[in-house]
């Protein structure tokens, strides 16, 4: 592997590591939310979190560049900022995956809470624990393997993502030139011992998380 | 002092609960119906679980609920006993005590080991809540409500779940509660049985609308059909057990009035104990009859006669001193012995049932 290909294996994990960070202190309370809701806008709402599942990458990212454009509403906000365009950069990189990302990190959490109901924070309101204190020390505990595979499917799933980041990154070295574009890059340019030493790499790596997930989610208990 | 005030009003699709109930400061309140009939709900809105009850709670003096104001279910002091023990299923025994106790108000020294003991479950502490049978985890649920130093207990049908081998294993420990905790406790049920075995005081539940509520022996000695129980009618009587006969195996039970001669079932003298009389076991008659198998015999004064289930049958409520028994008759003989309000009559009771601790009634 060339410096080149390190780097991007560098920017790839720097990448899915603040996406995870970030879309898990997002995620939680919002999959707490959708979960305990009865509100008219749940329906919205999870449509809009789910939607990054069944669109193509290119029209998510179409409109995205459009938002970060210079005349789009997250555009006006990085000038407002003083901040430089979104578009071709490791930040616009990270915006975007945020919202590509999304779904992987909500739906697990969701689910994992959905599946607790509601008597245990009854329980545990009734034994003077506060809605915060409930959340943290029962249904958090009791979501951990939700809280696993979401890290796991959301950390895999940034680090996989192409068509998104080829629309808003482009492919500069260092920035944007992420390992799933540095390949294709490869490819193209019929280099594939060097496309299978990234590929494989990659396919070893996700491999690792996911299989770490399954050995370490905890037995699952009968409440 | 009361325990509770509750005025209540809580609306949903199809059902109404509506409700004024005073409870006692002390011992076992029965919150009885049938199923639907809004037991639990009340119960959920004195625990805070309901926002949407409107109405009025005090307890203990205590304003809960008045108009706007609604003290948050964390912020109310009861402990709550639901139907299914729902133990956190992330913490041991222990770790499920604890819960409670690190987060009460006072956290009174010897609180966990009071409740261990009170539900004796010493052994199973470190287990975890999968592990336990369904009796162990009501009682580790009973010994968790118990650890937030309640000042109401509030339990759901704590029994429901269980076989009858378990409820016999967990009544015992409900009297026990019942003798040494001096809080009110608001106990919801549909069995007739725990009722008769547990309550002091009853509210009867239909539709969301209290029936009728009041002391025990009060309210079962009622010839209104509309507050029974359930299946035969009959008196519940407090005595103590004042002399136990070893010749006959027989105890006598007293109370307020007179004496019962019951089956002795090793209960200590000097022991307080609740007597189930049920009305097809009493017979009235003018003179005392003579040469009967018929132990008991009492002298007693007709006050009330009313209806029964069946045309040909009446029902009279007799009172042997301060205490109230109901008698089976049919009306032909109501008719040709005279017996009306004011008569004195001889309640003769061909049984009794001691309701002790292995359950159940007992005959002689």
């Amino acid at each position: 592997m060339d410096r080149n290909d390190l780097l991007s294996l560098w920017l790839t994990l720097r990448l899915a590591l603040s996406v995870t960070a970030i879309l898990l202190a997002v995620g939680t309370p919002l999959a707490w939310w959708l979960a305990r809701t009865a509100s008219r806008w749940k329906g919205p709402v999870a449509a809009v979190v789910s939607l990054p599942l069944v669109l193509p990458p290119s029209v998510l990212g179409f409109y995205l560049l459009l938002a970060m454009g210079p005349h789009g509403p997250l555009g006006h906000l990085t000038a407002a900022l003083g901040m430089d365009p979104l578009p071709f950069t490791f930040r616009g990189l990270v915006v975007a995956s945020l919202l590509y990302s999304l779904p992987f990190t909500v739906q697990p959490m969701q689910s994992a809470f959905e599946s607790q109901g509601r008597r245990l924070l009854e329980v545990a309101a009734t034994m003077r624990a506060s809605p915060l204190d409930a959340f943290l020390s029962v249904a958090a505990p009791l979501a951990l393997p939700g809280f696993l595979t979401a890290t796991a499917m959301t950390f895999a799933h940034t680090v996989g993502e192409f068509g998104v980041v080829l629309m808003i990154g482009g492919d500069l070295p260092g920035a944007t030139r992420v390992a799933s574009i540095r390949i294709f890059d490869h490819v193209e340019a019929m280099d594939y011992g060097a496309a299978h030493r990234l590929a494989g790499t990659l396919l070893a790596s996700s491999f690792l998380v996911l299989l770490s997930v399954q050995l370490w989610r905890p037995r699952r208990r009968t409440a | 002092m009361d325990g509770i005030r509750a005025t209540l009003r809580l609306d949903r699709t199809g059902f109404s609960l509506e409700t004024d109930i005073v409870i006692p400061d002390r011992g076992i309140t029965s919150i009885f119906g049938p199923s639907g009939s809004g037991k639990t709900t009340l119960l959920r809105c004195v625990a805070g679980l309901e926002p949407a009850a409107s109405g009025t709670i005090s307890v203990r003096g205590e304003r809960w609920q008045e108009g706007k104001f609604f003290l948050p279910a964390h912020k109310r002091p009861v402990g709550y006993v639901f139907q299914e023990a729902s133990l956190f299923p992330h913490l041991s025994v222990a770790g499920n005590l604890r819960y409670g106790l690190r987060r009460s108000a006072t956290s009174r020294i010897g609180l966990l080991d009071r409740a261990v003991e009170l539900a004796g479950i010493a052994t199973l502490l470190e287990r975890r809540p999968e592990s336990l049978s369904g009796g162990e985890r009501q009682r580790v649920a009973i010994a968790r409500a118990l650890c937030v130093d309640p000042q109401v207990l509030l339990m759901d049908e704590p029994l429901s779940g269980l076989d009858q081998a378990r409820k016999s294993e967990i009544l015992p420990y409900l009297e026990r509660l019942h003798e040494e905790l001096e809080i009110p406790i608001l106990y919801v049920t549909h069995s007739a049985e725990e009722v008769v075995r547990l309550a002091d005081h009853l509210v009867l539940l239909d539709a969301g609308r209290v029936r009728a509520q009041g002391t025990l022996p009060d309210l079962l000695s009622r010839l209104d059909p509309g507050i029974r129980l359930g299946g035969d009618p009959g008196a519940v009587l407090e005595g103590t057990v004042g002399e136990r006969d070893g010749i006959w195996h027989l105890a006598r039970i007293d109370f307020p009035g007179g004496a019962l001669w019951a089956r002795d079932t090793g209960i200590a003298e000097g022991r307080s104990v609740r007597l189930r009389v049920l009305a097809r076991d009493v017979g009235l008659s003018l003179e005392p009859p003579r040469d009967t198998s018929i132990l008991n015999l009492l002298p007693a004064k007709v006050e009330e006669i009313g209806e029964d289930d069946h045309p040909g049958l009446a029902l009279a409520r007799v009172r042997v001193g301060s205490t109230a028994l109901l008698a089976r008759l049919t009306r032909r003989s109501a008719a040709t012995l005279g017996i009306a309000p004011g008569r004195q009559v001889w309640a003769q009771v061909k049984s009794v049932a001691l309701m002790d601790e292995r359950g159940g009634g007992e005959e002689p």
